[in-house]
């Protein structure tokens, strides 16, 4: 099997990377990485189900192809990961040719039948492309695997993911992202749906110059858990990341984790970064963790800072439009589209950033008047 | 024709350290039709009879009723006090971010008037009122209140009692923050207001100059809680050229 890489237990970064999942230990609580994890919920990724299916990857331009063609240099990071990876059959793989110019996004429907399915996506972004990528995982059963985005030279990719299902089900995803030289990501997380969704998010950097924005938005009901794990590894100069998550705790017993490792290795000069997580509690007996942490090993930085901040409404927000006949409901409802608003504004493409907003305020249950557009 | 009757009105505000009597007995009825100005030291207690009119939950009224045409008003809810015909512009209006100007408006006029108005009517309606207080329209796409100077934040309060027409207008110290051309520009709205609905209006102020503009018919002077004087216009004069220490050394004296 595959040699197991241990980097020094000091710095942010994952300890193990491997192929082989009996390089990992079964998660429990007690483990740092997992410690704000259902792992209960989530039990059912730590052992091989021989009986599981794969995640099918439909849309234009997509391919299925067998698993052993697929030439990923990405390494599983965590027992799920590396569990899904053994056994995952077909990959999806999506190319888009260098120097392509996409206007219309491209929609990837990611599907299933099993009760637990394997999951392996690759999006490639040619040198200098253009493209907006949309990616829908519609959970109908529990899902571990990968989305692995390389982004190349020059290109501009937006990926958004939306994840709504069942909540009976589980998600455990990681979703490494590579940004070339000079290249810009921008990646939209919408968290809307799932019962136990776990999202590994790693950028890294493969050459100088290169821009990850990673925006995201999440709704946790009650008995839903929403985890948001974010790692930024600045290891090439002057690079920028820019990470912003915002999610709505909308019930008793609702439950989210956003935790933001960013690092900026000694050679990262010229760095510019900046995280945030905000998190709003609409109700009492909901939860929402949020860890940012920022580790730099040069000072020679742009910029570099991050917030976190959990509140409840603002009833002085609240009591301004009741005061203009604003029912209380009425209310709540515009200060938490109005919460999310600015995060969707920064995804950049409006289309999606209305159908989002269309989704959270469906989740809200809101209905929405006609635009004003003029 | 509306009365909004106060009467013997005593309150309290929830403070850390315990509630605070505020409110000592108001007593005061504002008729359809007529303005009455409200002038008085700072900390006397103004903004808060502002605030329990309009019910925000911090004030606990103890004491005393508040009737709309006979109705209770303290058994309304914010919301349902708005509706009924009660507008409080606000001293200091809040900022909600995320919330479009425009999205705000159509909003609360769809709440006052029970219907959305319709699209095409309402921008034209929306934009006609915007010029009449010199507001950009720029404005209908910015976030309600986030980032408006104090000017501008007044103008916009100004112009949602010209699209809402309450039956009585509370004006908390609207002229504060205004120059000169933005203030008669906001006392024009107010006048258009008033003469086109009739409404009964009570304007908070320490400052004569919008009494220029807006004439009074009562003026009241407010102190520690309560209401200590009653006159007509005359009485602004001799409170702006005397100050108000006539009115609050009584009770110490
Ligand atoms: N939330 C609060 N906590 C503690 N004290 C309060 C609170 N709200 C009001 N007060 C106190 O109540 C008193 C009356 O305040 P109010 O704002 O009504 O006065 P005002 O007459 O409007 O003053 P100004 O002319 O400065 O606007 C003041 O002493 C003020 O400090
Ligand atoms: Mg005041």
């Amino acid at each position: 099997m595959s040699a197991v890489t241990i980097t020094p237990p000091m710095d942010l970064a994952p300890r193990v990377h491997s192929l082989d999942p009996d390089a990992f230990s079964v998660p429990t609580a007690r483990d740092e990485e997992w410690r704000f994890s259902p792992v209960d919920r989530l039990k059912h990724f730590f052992i091989a189900d021989p009986a599981a299916g794969f995640v099918t990857a439909t849309g234009a331009g997509i391919n299925l192809v067998p698993m052993a063609e697929v030439a990923s240099s990405w390494i599983p990071i965590d027992l799920p990961s590396a569990i899904a990876r053994a056994h995952v059959s077909k990959a999806g793989v999506l190319e888009i040719p260098a120097q392509a110019q996409w206007t219309e996004p491209v929609i990837v429907d990611l599907t299933t039948t099993a009760a637990n399915s394997y999951q392996h996506l690759e999006i490639v972004a040619g040198h200098f492309s253009v493209a907006t990528v949309v990616v829908r995982q519609t959970l109908t059963g529990n899902v571990s695997g990968a989305i692995i985005i390389n982004v190349g030279d020059g290109a501009q990719l937006r990926v958004i993911t939306v994840v709504e299902g069942e909540f009976s089900t589980a998600l455990a995803l990681q979703m490494p992202i590579i940004v070339g030289r000079d290249a810009t990501f921008t990646g939209a997380l919408a968290t809307l749906g799932g019962g136990a969704v776990r999202v590994q998010s790693s950028v890294k950097y493969s050459a100088p110059g290169g821009r990850a924005e990673l925006f995201g938005v999440f709704l946790a009901d009650a008995d839903q858990h929403v985890e948001n794990r974010i790692f930024v590894n600045h290891d090439q100069p002057h690079c920028v990341s820019e990470v912003l998550f915002k999610g709505a705790l909308l019930n008793p017993g609702a439950r989210s984790a956003w935790i933001g490792d960013v690092l900026v290795r000694k050679d990262a000069i010229g760095t510019e970064t900046h995280q945030a997580n905000r998190n709003l509690l609409l109700s009492e007996g909901s939860r929402a963790d949020s860890v940012p942490n920022l580790e730099l090993e040069t000072g020679d930085i742009v910029r570099a800072g991050h917030a976190s901040a959990t509140g409840r409404f603002d009833d002085e927000q609240l009591f301004y439009l009741q005061s203009r006949g604003l029912s209380l409901d009425e209310a709540r409802q515009l200060v938490v589209r109005g919460f999310f608003a600015d995060v969707l504004g920064r995804i950049g493409d409006t289309q999606w950033r209305d159908e989002l907003l269309l989704k959270i305020s469906d989740r809200l249950g809101i209905t929405p008047m006609e635009e004003i557009d003029e | 024709m509306s009365a909004l009757v106060i009467t013997d009105l005593h309150a309290q505000v929830q403070t850390d350290t315990g509630p605070k009597d505020i409110l000592r007995g108001v007593t005061l009825t504002i008729d359809s039709g007529l303005t009455h100005a409200i002038m008085g030291p700072n900390g006397s207690g103004k903004s808060t009879l502002a605030y329990v009119i309009a019910g925000h939950p911090r004030y606990t009224v103890t004491s005393g009723s508040i009737t709309l045409d006979g109705v209770d008003v303290l058994a309304m809810s914010v919301d349902e006090r708005a509706r009924a015909g009660l507008f409080l512009a606000m001293q200091y209006p809040v900022e909600v971010p995320g919330v479009s100007v425009a999205n705000f408006l159509r909003t609360a006029v769809t709440a006052a008037r029970g219907e959305a108005p319709k699209l095409r009517l309402w921008i034209k309606e929306m934009k006609e009122a915007m010029a009449d207080l010199q507001m950009d329209s720029s404005f209908a796409e910015r976030n309600l209140n986030e980032g408006f100077s104090g000017g501008e934040k007044k103008r916009l309060e100004i112009l949602q009692l010209g699209l809402l027409r309450p039956k009585i207008a509370i004006l908390d110290e609207t002229d504060s923050g205004l120059d000169v051309d933005a203030l008669r520009v906001v006392s024009e709205g107010v006048n258009r207001f008033r003469e086109a609905t009739g409404a009964g209006t009570l304007l908070i102020t320490h400052y004569t100059r919008i009494l220029r503009y807006i004439t009074p018919d009562v003026v009241h002077v407010f102190s520690d809680g309560r209401i200590v004087e009653t006159g007509g216009p005359e009485l602004a004069d001799i409170l702006e050229a005397d100050g108000y220490e006539r009115f609050t050394t009584v009770k110490t004296a």
